[in-house]
């Protein structure tokens, strides 16, 4: 016993002095010239191997490299800097791990902008990093309205999703067309608390009400007394706040509970295309939910689809695909900037219209740093709509970009 | 009443899974005196095996739930001999960390070759909807996964209670030394017996597959429990093993209806209960553990 806790304890030392190692090491670069060290350094954060890595993973670090080549071919001689490089690490989903990868992408890898970052307390312990070395972040991956509300700063920016865009899409768009009377299921976990409260709010709005709510551990694999729990009480509409494996577990014992025939829908507070490719069609038919940017949507969002799908065989999440759009807004303003001194570079982007690939009717809002742009409802295809593969779903809703986020004045941020 | 028949039934079914799975663990305990931390990873091998062979070959359900446990059976054995058995010897805390590691390595492999989202698997249209029982629509999966469960069980039972090699395997987890000094030969028996346990997870593995998500992490929660399981059937018993597997399946869902909060750890007071009470389990032996 105690030689087992002598080993325990070297090893729990050992990975001490590692983590506190990483810690101190390398200062703030200081810059002489426009750039610092003669380069701009573009540095992915986010999961490399647990539940989000399909979402966005390694993946994003080529949507990113797309992004650098599109703007060398773009800019050519005329580029005001020679020399980008993208750079990646893994924050295993873990706000310390994310906390300490930001501090040595920053200040031993010179990294000019970290990208991504997927879990909102991950995303946070980030933001608060870009604020104390005035570097930039835009955040892709995370959910937490907190970014752009009370904890947002002058060197944050969101992109892609939160939480009250998902709401307010799903739920009040479900609830105007007739589905009034709700249950919730979500998983006990801030991510899971945070999305029954922006959901309230919206199928409130909606003119709907949210009967009750079940909570279930997180993670869970058996859903199915949860479930009957939840339908026991008749709502018209069950919304489930689950994600990744929670959510097939969930929707493969929602499809035999029975439920469905009686006429009870199922709405998915978040959903990637990646959980309905690994679950298949046919288990997620005609669930609604509410989609960022879908890459089949028009001619312009395919053929980046498809010069992704060349570069990695897959095609992307709306994360991929905001992970090269917000790189290259950032190469942009640093083109306009002519420098990458981060304030210099927040200048250029704040106010900025944008129309690109991802961002349709995009602005990069100066009052709080959301960026908003036109968001989509969906519905899963059935299977035999579907006519090629990833082609999973159907617009139903085009939800315009001053309506699909939360207005700045309602943010609560002051920077 | 209505909704009492369809948590039984739910817990039941999820007490299927512990309860084939947690056999294969006591059988294994039982004869090696391993504590097989990677039984979970045998479970998902299980279910990622299932959804492979649909996938590539079109092997349905029926034909998957006789192919995989004996594809794991060989599998079981292979590892038994390649790994397993070098560490017999020494402190069984060896086996533990030597599972645990192969546990680490089973699930990266799965997730290096077939990401982290998981497998989609469709089952036989035989299976899907629901039949009437009393006036209640009963899901007919969940009853089939009951009906398998009890039926191998009862199986496993009978082989061990009435043929040559369960009395063996019997003597052999029950009174090792008496069953060495008998002259019964318990060595041959290790490396097969091995490979029964984890057929027996991988069987587990496929029924789940079509009822839960199919990744790489699917068996980590699942193996935890597993352990409360054999521990308040009693370790190494197979008739504990089994009541154990669908006593938690009723626990948890009894608890996740009527006290959400506490359905997991209620999972642990029972186990605490239970050891308490009785510090071998539920069919332990008392001897077998002083």
């Amino acid at each position: 016993m105690n030689k087992r806790r002598t080993v325990a304890g070297a090893s729990m030392l050992m990975a001490g002095v590692l983590v506190t190692a990483g810690c101190g090491a390398g200062g703030p670069s200081a810059g002489g010239g426009d750039f610092t060290d003669d380069k701009v350094v573009l540095a992915l954060l986010n999961d490399a191997s647990g539940v989000y890595k399909d979402v966005s993973g390694p993946n994003s670090k080529i949507a990113i490299q797309m992004a650098i080549d599109d703007y060398q071919k773009k800019y050519g001689d005329d580029a005001v800097v020679d020399k980008i490089e993208v750079t990646s690490a893994d924050h295993q989903n873990e706000p310390d791990i994310a906390n300490t990868k930001a501090q040595e992408l920053y200040d031993r890898e010179g990294a000019d902008i970290i990208l991504d970052v997927p879990t909102s307390s991950a995303a946070l312990a980030v933001a608060t990093q870009a604020k104390n070395k005035k570097k930039l972040y835009m955040n892709i991956g995370a959910g937490t309205t907190d970014l752009t509300g009370a904890q947002c700063n002058k060197y944050t920016f969101h992109y892609a999703y939160d939480t009250w865009m998902l709401a307010n899409g799903t739920g009040t768009v479900v609830t105007e067309d007739g589905d009034k009377n709700w249950q919730l299921i979500y998983p006990d976990y801030a991510f899971g608390q945070d999305m029954v409260k922006s959901f309230t709010g919206a199928i409130e709005a909606g003119g709907g009400k949210v009967a009750g709510t079940v909570a279930t551990p997180f993670p869970n694999d058996n859903f199915a007394t949860y479930i009957t729990k939840a339908g026991a009480a008749k709502p018209q509409v069950i919304g489930t706040m689950h994600a990744g494996g929670d959510l097939i577990n969930l929707v493969k014992q929602f499809n035999d509970s029975g439920l469905k025939d009686k006429g009870v829908d199922l709405a998915v507070g978040l959903m990637f295309i990646s959980d309905i490719h690994s679950l298949g069609v046919a288990a997620f038919e005609g669930t609604i939910f509410t989609d960022a940017w879908y890459w089949n949507f028009d001619d312009k969002s395919r053929a980046w689809a498809d010069r992704y799908m060349e570069e990695t065989g897959d095609r992307p999440t709306y994360a991929h695909a905001g992970n090269y759009s917000a790189a290259m807004q950032y190469l942009e303003a640093v083109q306009s900037a002519g420098t990458d001194d981060a304030d210099k570079v927040v200048e250029e982007l704040e106010g900025k219209k944008v129309d690109d690939m991802f961002l349709r009717n995009g602005e990069i809002r100066a009052e709080d740093h959301r960026v908003i742009h036109d968001v989509y409802l969906a519905k899963v295809k059935g299977p035999d709509d579907v006519k090629e593969d990833w082609d999973y779903e159907e617009i139903i809703k085009t939800i315009p970009a001053e309506e699909a986020f939360r207005p700045a004045s309602e943010s609560g941020c002051s920077m | 009443m209505n909704a009492v028949l369809q948590y039984t039934v739910q817990g039941l079914a999820a007490g299927s899974f512990y309860a084939l799975a947690a056999l294969g663990l006591a059988v294994i305990f039982g004869v090696l005196g391993v504590v097989n931390f990677a039984h979970g990873a045998f479970y998902m091998l299980g279910a990622v095996a299932a959804a492979v062979l649909l996938d590539t070959v079109g092997m349905s359900l029926w034909l998957a739930l006789l192919v995989v446990p004996v594809l794991m059976l060989v599998f079981g054995m292979v590892i038994e001999r390649l790994l397993v058995r070098w560490l017999l010897p020494l402190d069984p805390l060896y086996n533990l960390l030597l599972t645990f590691g192969l546990t680490l390595l089973l699930v990266d492999l799965v997730k290096r070759r077939y990401g982290v989202s998981g497998l989609p698997y469709e089952r036989p249209a035989a299976l899907d909807g629901r039949i009437q029982v009393a006036g209640i629509g009963l899901p007919v999966y969940q009853l089939f996964v009951i009906g398998v469960a009890l039926l191998v069980c009862l199986g496993v039972w009978l082989l061990m209670s009435r043929t040559r090699v369960g009395m063996i395997v019997r003597a052999a987890t029950e009174r090792p030394e008496l069953a060495g000094a008998l002259g019964i030969n318990v060595g041959r028996w290790v490396t097969p017996v091995f490979g029964f346990g984890v057929a027996l997870a991988g069987l587990a593995g496929v029924l789940a597959a079509p009822f839960r998500a199919i990744t790489a992490e699917m068996g980590s929660d699942f193996i935890i429990i597993l352990f409360a399981v054999v521990v308040i059937g009693g370790l190494g018993s197979i008739v504990g093993a089994v009541t154990g597997g669908f006593l938690v399946g009723l626990v948890e869902a009894f608890g996740q209806a009527y006290a959400p909060t506490f359905a997991q750890v209620l999972i642990f007071v029972l186990m605490a209960v239970v050891v308490l009470a009785r510090p071998a389990g539920l069919f332990g032996r008392e001897e077998a553990t002083a």
